[in-house]
């Protein structure tokens, strides 16, 4: 595809497929057109040591989204063994709570937030699953309604993940719009590189999305930081991209990890890419991109920012004939 | 003596049935108390207890000219009200961070204790009370009031009852804590702020005479000199100060916070009169210039302590077995007071560490709380305070 028909393309789902979470405000025509459906819906916390937040994600969800507005119809919390009292909290607040290694007991054990999110499909009974990180501190109804909307009002869309106003630096009015720094330094240029399509969405990363059962059934999940790249891997290949919305959720506010943590997730990610990459054969196409395509906000609008970058290489010195000459070689 | 046996039977296990709002509640409190709200700046928490209002299906709800959310739930008769009062601001500026944080037993968060629970507890009635099949004769007025603390001087609540077209038989202000807390009396007070300023045109070069601070320094061993008498019972509160920039910059502005309490209102006015002289005294003798502004104050009044809503708290909590503390308020109660409304000023739970970020209030006791609240307003609506 020429870069004129990506950006095209791209910008097209942009405008149609990206959603701000203020547009699903009125969560009773929301719960109507999902009773209209006949959809159930499961909230899905992957948990470790997270004692400090869950709580109030609990209470939050539960009295807005199943009392007040029967939103949702399971809130579960799958846990990878916390010490802390995360579990209690939990219970104490009416959450199904489990732990990931009593889910399908006969299988192999593994640890890691990508097997609580497997699990998730196999304990939970919703026709759509949201999973929400359980480290966010400025918690909000919006964090599920804002995902699971576009799943309720539009059959095609499969797939949809959150972003947040991560502003990255300002400038008049257009800011720079992005993800986190693994995404940024990591992810966009690869995914620039070898999936230009998948550029679009725009936190790749973020531990918020919904999904539908009859998506999530046929991916594949790695248990570590691969798993939300995989999935959107997968789902391009298998789907197409439409099959992919995204909600701007606003601010998400957690504690921010340091740069060796960062590292290991970094590598963690590159791993999955690797073995999908090459899965796919896309290594081989090697389509030589020089686009790196990032994302501005003007005006409330998503729009790319595409650079040319052309990594043009000298040879060795010793090549060059005046070299040579100069230093009698 | 008014025969409580049918209210009681009313009270009796209304505790127990209000743990079933515990989520419905605390998720209310955790959103109210993420909204930042500093004294005239408390619109956004009150639009948020609107939006609660209105999908409570409270039809005439509204935010009046000040600023002040109101909540009408009507009565079956609505030939008057009681107000229930919440006030909306809280001490912590913008930049706080509100984060709130819930454990299985507590909360914890800047205001949550003042007074986001009160304001949660506003919002979250009107689902009790239908979900409780309860249905008052007199109207019920939800009232979340704009500045309230410090320099808001009980604005909101005077604007609302100077402007009020309800006639308001009884009054309930809503306080995160204490529970057992019951005041029914207002002490006079005067609260006000003294600021030096070093001026401009002074000479820096003496070296290390001139200070804001030291000015400042001066005026309050001199306050602290006062002779308070012991009766009429009167403290001087020095609540506050800031003053200066560094280590090692002569300090060129110093403010102290003070608030003057008394049961009498002449020894506030006297010591009120005393404070302006130090203030005229010490500013003459420095050449610093020192400003005394006094912005906010309370006569002393209330409700006698045999007054029948009085006895009918009391009552209410000893059925419930809580043990009454009291204590006089400068809070919205004064503003009541002086529109001769009878009033009390309640606390719902146990909390610690108020007025600081990490303010906690703890869980268990707020259905105790909640039910001394309704057990009130059943007693005022069913003509046992009469």
């Amino acid at each position: 595809m020429t870069e004129d028909i990506v950006s095209k393309k791209l910008q097209n789902w942009i405008d149609k497929n990206t959603y701000h979470h203020s547009e699903f405000w009125d969560l009773m025509k929301l719960v109507e057109a999902k009773e209209k459906k006949g959809l159930k819906i499961s909230l899905c916390l992957p948990t470790l040591n997270e004692e400090k937040t869950i709580g109030k994600e609990i209470i939050i969800f539960k009295s807005e989204l199943m009392e007040r507005y029967p939103l949702i119809d399971e809130i579960a919390v799958i846990d990878s063994g916390s010490d802390d009292n995360t579990l209690e909290v939990a219970k104490n607040y009416g959450a199904d709570t489990y732990l990931a290694s009593d889910i399908l007991p006969n299988l192999e054990q593994k640890k890691g937030k990508g097997e609580n999110l497997w699990k998730a499909i196999y304990q939970l009974e919703g026709d759509i699953i949201v999973y929400v990180d359980a480290d966010i501190s400025n918690i909000h109804p919006r964090f599920v309604y804002g995902l699971v909307a576009p799943l309720i009002h539009r059959d095609r869309v499969q797939y949809v993940k959150a972003f947040y106003d991560r502003p990255l630096a300002f400038s008049g009015n257009v800011r720079a719009s992005g993800g986190g720094r693994v995404t940024e330094i990591l992810v966009r240029p690869l995914f620039s590189l070898f999936f230009p399509e998948l550029t679009g969405i725009i936190q790749p990363l973020s531990g918020e999305y919904a999904v539908r059962r009859d998506v999530l059934e046929e991916i594949a999940f790695p248990i570590g930081y691969g798993v939300e790249t995989s999935h959107l891997i997968d789902v391009y290949h298998k789907y197409g991209l439409e099959a992919f919305a995204q909600t701007d959720l606003d601010k998400r506010v957690h504690e921010n990890k340091p740069t060796q943590a960062l590292g290991k997730m970094a590598f963690g990610i590159l791993q999955t890419f690797i073995k999908r990459a090459k899965a796919l054969g896309v290594f081989e196409k090697a389509e030589h991109e020089t686009i790196l395509r990032q994302f501005q906000v003007k005006q409330n609008q998503y729009e790319q920012n595409l650079m040319e970058i052309i990594e043009e290489e000298r040879p060795p010195m010793i090549e060059i004939e005046e070299y040579r000459k100069k230093f009698k070689k | 003596m008014t025969d409580f046996k049918p209210l009681e039977k009313k009270l009796n296990g209304l505790e127990e049935k209000l743990k079933k709002y515990r989520e419905l509640l605390l998720a209310n409190l955790v959103m109210v108390g993420e909204i930042p709200a500093p004294t005239f700046n408390e619109e956004e928490r009150v639009k948020f207890i609107l939006n609660r209002f209105d999908e409570a299906g409270l039809t005439d709800s509204s935010i009046d000219d000040h600023g002040n959310g109101i909540g009408i739930l009507s009565g079956q008769e609505g030939k008057d009200a009681i107000l229930l009062n919440a006030h909306a601001d809280t001490i912590f500026s913008q930049k706080t961070d509100h984060t709130m944080q819930v454990s299985s037993d507590t909360i914890t968060g800047p205001g949550v204790a003042d007074n986001s629970l009160g304001l949660a507890a506003l919002a979250t009635l009107p689902y009790i009370l239908e979900d409780l099949d309860i249905e008052l004769k007199k109207d019920l007025i939800l009232f979340a009031g704009v500045k309230s603390l410090g320099r808001g001087n009980l604005e909101g609540i005077r604007f609302f009852l100077e402007n009020s077209p309800f006639k308001i038989s009884d009054a309930i202000c809503v306080e995160g804590i204490q529970l057992g807390r019951l005041s029914y009396s207002s002490i006079g007070m005067l609260r006000g702020e003294i600021t030096c300023t070093v001026p401009e045109s002074y000479d820096w070069s003496r070296f290390g005479d001139a200070s804001a601070i030291l000015t400042l320094n001066e005026v309050i061993n001199k306050i602290n000199d006062i002779r308070l008498p012991k009766r009429p019972r009167t403290s001087i509160v020095m609540g506050s100060i800031v003053g200066g920039t560094s280590f090692n910059t002569i300090a060129r502005d110093a403010t102290l916070g003070f608030e003057v309490r008394s049961e009498s209102q002449e020894v506030v006015e006297e010591t009120g009169t005393t404070i302006e002289d130090i203030v005229h005294e010490v500013s003459s003798k420095t050449g610093d210039q020192v400003e005394l502004d006094i912005f906010a104050k309370r006569s002393p009044g209330g409700i006698p302590y045999a007054h029948p809503l009085n006895e009918c708290a009391r009552s209410v909590m000893e059925a419930l077995d809580i043990e009454p503390r009291l204590a006089p308020s400068t809070s919205e109660l004064s503003a009541l007071i002086d529109e001769e409304i009878p009033a009390l000023t309640l606390g719902i739970t146990v909390g610690e560490r108020t007025f600081k970020t990490n303010e906690a209030i703890q869980i268990d006791p707020i259905f105790k709380g909640l039910a001394q609240l309704i057990g009130i307003i059943l007693a005022v609506d069913g003509g046992y305070c009469e």
